[in-house]
């Protein structure tokens, strides 16, 4: 994929592009745990937390709302069941695939580039899902029963339908969610006893020192974290699969047009690594920038997480074509009236803002000038950020708003507390990553460290 | 309290030697308290300090007993009141009768306009719950509208009126037979000269009686009625036809008929015989009639239910039906001058057509004019129907039903005149709302206020009982006793289902007041009235009526009149210009004149045709909206004869061009919560020359736009075989016709052997050839389901709960369309895509191949309605249900739960009708009979659409019709096989007129 990747595979010292020049082991440990570890606060975290603080709250507000009044406060109907909540749903599990993808596949590929970004991508995973996971559980009628969704045993002596594929969303995302903190915090554990060990906060040397659970950075634990870290790896890799295909179930299963559609499992899996990445870039361009963290972060890394958006950005393109097809190919007259109706339907100014930002805005990609330009990189990313919700949007409000009888057509728009809820879960998104990037390393220290051509030779003697 | 302080050590040996000392039930409270620490007394001082020298002493007997009835009398502080003393008694001996758990069925009626309607009111436990119609009462046959649905909820209601009112107060019974007796006085002396009484149309033989004697009591009394969507036109009509004082009145028999000729006629929606009419038009349109299935032949300025179904429907403005009544009378052989409008010019073709068909059909023709028509028209009708020979065999001609026909306008212009001249002294108002409904121009308010004394009989605290001196609470018709007469004459007794819920009297009770006679109950009244009528009736005999709902030899007596030659001399109307905007007043299809304004269902029941909820809309026409460049929503300001009103405009296809057409019965400004502030009150436009239409009305558009909760905004099948008609050729030559317009999959395409249901397989089948699209059935479901209403902001959002919906289609051109209606309920899927998507189980097939909700199970993720391409599922979004209102929990259905907020909910084929017909045959140890289930929608339907039953039992009619080849599924293609199947409409359009299109 990359021009460096066959130097890579054969155990060469990078590049310089993946990592500034003139790094040691002590000034890549020294730049990063000094972030969290300075008593200085940046101004911009405190005015960037109150903001993102303020939403979280406007987030507690609605489901307080929400769950004393009724779901009625969101703008769902019949025929359109499902809106925002849903597709907020889609949106945020979708952009969790990058953290996943990022730690994992590229993990087992020996993607060495990944590891500058890994750290804060997963955590960007695990709040993504956080958020996700909100949205099933508030979107309920009767939200403090969705514990029926668990095969529990019960005396009712009830089991959950397991032909739901609502059911197997249960299961892909609670998995997803487990495996992915439990990655996320192993990795982590390498760099916590650093931060223990550097710490000359008190509160910080206990809290870090417990979170770090021991690690001495022994053989042995090396040995036993590259096995868990790889076993855990082998775990995710069927997950960035799995997970957003079994989301795509949620409509492909049932009979509607428009989502009753065999394309939907793979598209589906490519938007989210393309949103997800999307999203990487949104956090990692500011990010480099207020931290100075352009040596590690470098335009190397940019251009490659770009190249990945413009791949997976063509095979959605694709998805769009084929779902056009076979709304022509199938003869069926419902999924031909389904393709009319976006292309010119009420909606159609969704889905062609859809193809504006998911097809057209991403050809930019091509030009190396644009992806080796964090500025230009992050208004396309925007457009993906933006194109990915309005694909959800597309495809579950306008497919439900005119299925199979013209009598029960409908309109469907978003109510305040669906604003309330969206702005509220990225506030809630935005809070759980200021903390993190305050109080944990947001780019993986020592694999950092291994980065640097020292370690590499190491590598080999320690081979030979 | 501070820090517990460690207590000294217990000496337990002495405690235990104290305890054996003691005798009887030693009781004690803690180790410290036996032990006697000094610890445990002090903490009692700082704990109880007053009574610590009650505690230290030693408790005697007498000190003992004060304490403990201190206590138990504090004990009863807490309860504030004292509750007064009331027996209950458990039910020892089970009244007669009565099976807790069980309804039981009273026969009675429900009076409307006048007339009335047969019905069987279900009771549970003594609460009226649900009505039917009396298969044995001619006006109904077992039919029923939504009006006669609604008005269950009516007597719940609680904004009803509940008590007397004089001037704001409160007072008894006796204050107002005080006042009565006082205005009695005075009047007997002068024989009556001020006392007017204002009823509705009567044809009540009791209130007749009654006011018969008041009048002879006092000779200067007038007797006045008023109804505002009244039959004076009819009545006007016949005495043009016929001559004479009390002319005939006209019943039609379409069972009989081959042709008929609507003339702006809602003949199935509106006027007595309407549940009737709706039934014999269905069964004469049946194909199983081939040749002799009825043709109709409908012109109207508004889209109605029945002229929907007609073979050609021919829309133009109510002023202009007169003249091409007048061309197709002419073409049909009689002898009338004719008007010379474009409109003939136009239509010829349609004209000869028409006049042809209705010579070959002669005897079996059948020509009705609606009552919105001037009276030369229904005269014309009479005098085509005579000339067609129709008279005998479709048309009765009988002595009129009312108990007193009269000119209600002229009746109602008169009693004003004298109100403002001041020889009203009292006036008595009896179960009517004049100051809202009377035309504008008379102003009815006004002049009121000029009587000295107002008296007001009604079941609302409206805008006429606001400006009476007494208002009387009046009892609902499920209250009450009295009696009324059906369309032909028949009588029906009253009997009530419910001892009166307030301080409600009967009209008879009022007026035996007003006459002198008061102290008798309306039981007695109308017994009473009965043993004079019926010397020979006994008790027995009158149990029998009431059990049969039916008096038996009541009908009106036919009558033999010919049409006078001279009929045709009043001077012909001119025609109006082409150009011309007429405003047609119409009353409200559920809410009549506004007496059920204040209904929630029937706010909320999608209006037919044109499904509109909660307002009354300006209607257009398409081409009159385009060229006033107006479109829907827009707020318009309707005028004429100088007075306004504003009111968005509806875009309806099939009105006629230049007609705007209004309902009142809206727009209320007194008479409870919800009759309040929705739409505009028509009635502010509504004189007496332009009672039913005006013309020269203006429409000027307004910048404003409004929210118009409809529940249907699309209008076209989109080329789908949704609706699916052929005509009678078609039929004949490929009776299954409707069968192949789309792919349906086999059983055999399924891994799966399909189920095999050995015992009971229901399933239900609609005849969209019956169907007119009345809403009956989804009132009847809504009152038989508990079904919630939910409101007009909600039904904007797309909320409405109804189970069962009646889908509404427009094909063809938008001036004259084709207009389909498709009753959709549940269609209890055999693979139903609902079941499969519930992650919970909450919707599973039952074992007799019902799709059954677990109300319970849901937690509500709404997969299955998103699933459910038929979108009948309905999401209880928020708490819809109204838990508070007291009146409300006696109007449920108790065998239906009643659905809380998250849960979904949808059409059960009435399951629990199910359940206890089963119970009843498992009792009674037999199978269960086909046709024995009936469900709400099925049971209410005045066509017979729909037929409910066992698939698996070969002899049953629901069996039968699925065999029957016009049958299809809905949406067969995705291979969900419906349980619910549609029979296709086939019409019997004229085959010139088909050439001609």
């Amino acid at each position: 994929m990359t021009p460096d990747a066959s130097i890579d595979e054969q155990g060469q010292a990078l590049p310089a592009s993946l990592i500034g020049p003139g790094h040691t082991f002590g000034t890549i440990t020294e730049k990063i745990s000094s972030i969290v570890l300075s008593r200085r606060t940046p101004t911009w975290w405190f005015l960037t937390f109150g903001v993102a603080f303020l939403f979280m709250n406007l987030m507690l507000l609605t489901i307080v709302n929400l769950v004393f009044r009724g779901i009625g406060l969101w703008g769902p109907n019949v025929p359109v069941g499902w809106g925002f909540d849903i597709i907020n749903f889609v949106w945020w599990i979708g952009i969790g695939h990058a953290g996943t993808l990022i730690s994992a596949i590229l993990l087992l590929l020996k993607q060495t580039w990944r590891q500058s970004i890994n750290r804060f991508a997963e955590a960007m995973t695990l709040f993504a899902v956080a958020c996700a996971g909100l949205y099933p559980l508030l979107h309920t009628g009767r939200p403090w029963l969705d514990y029926w969704l668990f095969p529990y045993p019960n005396t009712m002596a009830m089991w959950p339908n397991f032909r739901s594929p609502l059911i197997w969303d249960v299961f892909a995302i609670s998995t997803y969610a487990t495996v992915s903190l439990l990655f996320w915090y192993v990795g982590l554990i390498p760099d916590l006893a650093t931060l223990r060990d550097r710490s000359t906060n008190p509160v910080g040397r206990v809290v870090y020192g417990l979170l770090s659970m021991g690690w001495r950075g022994s053989a042995r634990h090396w040995h036993r974290y590259e096995m868990a870290s790889l076993l855990l790896a082998a775990l995710s890799t069927p997950l960035v699969v799995s997970v957003h295909s079994i989301v795509s179930l949620d409509f492909a299963v049932s009979v509607i047009p428009g989502w009753h559609a065999t394309v939907f499992p793979p598209y589906f899996v490519a938007g989210a690594v393309f949103a997800g990445f999307a999203m990487v870039l949104t956090l990692a361009i500011p990010l480099r920038r207020l931290y100075g963290l352009q040596d590690f972060i470098t335009d190397r890394h940019l251009d490659n997480m770009a190249r990945v958006m413009l791949a997976t950005g063509l095979v959605v393109g694709y998805g769009y074509m084929v779902e056009a097809f076979m709304a022509w190919y199938s003869g069926s007259l419902f999924e031909a009236y389904m393709m009319l109706n976006r292309f010119a339907g009420p909606y159609a100014a969704s889905y062609w803002a859809l193809i504006l930002c998911n097809v057209l805005a991403i050809q930019a990609l091509w030009f190396k000038r644009v992806r080796q330009s964090p500025a230009l990189l992050m208004v396309v990313a925007m457009f993906v950020n933006v194109g990915m919700w309005l694909e959800r949007y597309v495809i579950i409000v306008v497919s439900l708003s005119r299925d199979f009888l013209p009598s029960s057509w409908g309109l469907y728009a978003g109510t305040k507390w669906d604003w309330g809820m969206y702005l509220g879960t990225l506030g809630f998104f935005l809070t759980l990553f200021l903390l993190f990037i305050r109080y944990l390393p947001m780019i993986s220290i020592f694999e950092m460290r291994t980065m640097l051509p020292e370690s590499k030779v190491e590598t080999e003697e320690a081979h030979a | 309290m501070s820090e517990p302080t460690p207590s000294p050590s217990i000496d337990l040996a002495a405690i235990r030697r104290r305890l054996e000392g003691a005798h009887g039930p030693a009781l004690w409270r803690s180790l410290d308290e036996l032990a006697q620490a000094p610890e445990f007394a002090e903490f009692l001082e700082h704990e109880f300090p007053r009574q610590a020298a009650a505690i230290h002493t030693a408790v005697d007997r007498r000190d003992f007993l004060k304490l403990m009835s201190a206590s138990l009398g504090l004990a009863g502080l807490s309860a504030c009141t004292k509750q007064p003393e009331e027996l209950i008694v458990p039910y020892v001996r089970q009244p007669e009768g009565l099976v807790l758990g069980l309804a039981t069925s009273y026969a009675t009626a429900m009076p409307l306009g006048g007339y009335g309607v047969g019905l069987l009111a279900e009771s549970h436990e003594y609460r009226p719950t649900k009505v039917e119609g009396n298969p044995d009462h001619p006006s109904s046959l077992g039919g029923t509208d939504a009006s006669i649905q609604g008005s269950v909820l009516g007597l719940y209601d609680p904004d009803r009126s509940k008590t007397i009112l004089s001037a704001g107060q409160i007072r008894p019974w006796s204050a107002f037979l005080d006042a009565v007796t006082a205005m009695r006085t005075g009047q007997a002396a002068k024989g009556g000269a001020g006392l007017r009484i204002l009823t509705g149309t009567v044809t009540s033989p009791t209130l007749a009686a009654q006011l018969g004697e008041l009048l002879r009591q006092m000779p200067q009394a007038r007797w006045c009625q008023w109804e505002a969507d009244g039959r004076d036109t009819v009545r006007a009509g016949a005495r043009l036809a016929f001559g004479g004082d009390t002319p005939p009145q006209a019943v039609y028999d379409f069972d009989k008929a081959t042709v008929g000729l609507i003339l702006d006629a809602d003949v199935g929606q509106e006027g007595p015989g309407r549940l009737r009419y709706a039934r014999d038009i269905a069964r004469a349109r049946r194909v199983e009639r081939g040749d002799r299935k009825l043709r109709l032949y409908a012109i109207e300025s508004f889209p109605s239910p029945t002229g929907s179904v007609a073979e050609h429907r021919l829309p133009v403005r109510s002023s202009d039906v007169e003249a091409l009544a007048r061309a197709i009378a002419a073409a049909a052989g009689l002898r009338v001058r004719p008007i010379d409008a474009p409109v003939v010019k136009q239509h010829q073709a349609f004209v000869k057509a028409v006049g042809a068909d209705l010579r070959r059909a002669g005897s079996s023709a059948v020509v009705v004019a609606g009552h919105g028509q001037p009276a030369a028209v229904h005269a014309l009708a009479h005098a085509l129907n005579e000339a067609l020979g129709a008279v005998g065999t479709t048309v009765r001609l009988s002595e009129p039903v009312e108990a007193g026909p009269t000119d209600e306008l002229a009746s109602l212009r008169e009693l004003v005149a004298e109100m403002r001249g001041g020889k009203v002294d009292c006036l008595v108002m009896l179960g009517v709302n004049p100051v809202l409904t009377a035309p504008v121009d008379l102003e009815f308010g006004k002049a009121l206020e000029q009587v000295p004394l107002r008296l007001h009989l009604g079941l609302y605290n409206d805008e006429t009982a606001t400006l009476c001196h007494w208002h009387v609470p009046e009892t609902h018709y499920l209250e009450s006793w009295s009696d009324v007469r059906g369309h032909d004459g028949v009588v029906t007794i009253l009997q009530p289902l419910i001892a009166p819920l307030y301080d409600g009297r009967t009209a008879h009770e009022v007026v035996a007041a007003v006459a002198g006679t008061s102290g008798r109950s309306s039981y007695e009244l109308v017994r009473d009235h009965w043993k004079t009528v019926r010397a020979t009736a006994d008790d027995a005999t009158w149990a029998q009526w009431l059990q049969d709902g039916i008096v038996p030899d009541t009908a009106a007596a036919p009558v033999d009149v010919r049409v006078r030659g001279d009929w045709d001399t009043t001077p012909l109307p001119a025609a109006l210009p082409p150009d011309q905007l007429e405003l047609i007043f119409r009353q409200d299809p559920y809410l009549h004149d506004g007496r059920f304004a204040n209904n929630g269902w029937l706010q909320e029941l999608p209006k037919p045709l044109t499904k509109i909820t909660w307002a009354n809309p300006v209607f257009l026409a398409p081409a009159t909206a385009e060229r006033l460049g107006v479109q829907n929503k827009q707020v318009v300001e309707l005028a004429v004869d100088g007075r306004s009103v504003r009111g968005p405009v509806w875009i309806v296809p099939g009105q006629a061009r230049g007609s705007v057409v209004v309902h009142f019965g809206q727009g209320r400004r007194h008479g409870g919560e919800l009759a309040r502030g929705h739409g505009f009150d028509a009635f502010a436009l509504r004189t007496m020359a332009g009672l039913h239409v005006a013309a020269g009305a203006t429409v000027t558009p307004t910048g404003d736009i409004t929210a118009v909760a409809c529940t249907q905004d699309h209008q076209s099948m989109e080329g789908r075989p949704l609706v699916r008609r052929g005509t009678l050729g078609q039929w004949r030559a490929h009776p299954d016709f409707a069968q192949h317009e789309t792919h349906v999959p086999t059983a055999d395409e399924s891994m799966f052997p399909p189920w095999e249901y050995s015992g009971h397989t229901w399933g239900m089948a609609i005849d969209l050839t019956a169907c007119t699209g009345c809403m009956a059935c989804v009132a009847a479901c809504v009152a038989e389901n508990n079904i919630a209403v939910v409101g007009k902001e909600q039904i904007l959002r797309g909320r409405e709960m109804h189970w069962l919906r009646v889908d509404r289609y427009f094909g063809g051109s938008l001036d004259a369309p084709e207009i389909f209606a498709q009753p959709v309920p549940c269609m209890q899927c055999e693979n139903a895509p609902c079941e499969v998507v519930c992650p919970v189980n909450a919707t599973v097939h039952s074992s007799e191949g019902l799709n059954d909700m677990v109300y319970n199970r849901c937690v509500g993720t709404r997969y299955c309605s998103n699933n459910c391409p038929y979108k009948v599922r309905r999401f209880n979004y928020f708490l819809f249900q109204d838990w508070q209102t007291e009146t409300f929990k006696m109007a449920r259905n108790p065998d239906v739960t009643v659905r809380s907020r998250g849960v979904m909910e949808k059409c059960t084929y009435c399951v629990q009708r199910i359940e206890e017909v089963r119970a009843r045959a498992k009792r009674e140890q037999r199978p269960i009979k086909d046709g024995e289930i009936v469900t709400a929608c099925q049971q209410a339907c005045p066509s017979e659409a729909i037929v409910f039953g066992d698939l698996n039992d070969p002899q049953s009619r629901v069996a039968a019709l699925r065999k029957d080849p016009r049958s299809y599924n809905l949406l067969a293609e995705l291979n969900t096989r419906p349980r619910t199947t549609y029979l296709a409409a086939v019409t019997n359009p004229n085959p010139d007129l088909a050439k001609e299109a």
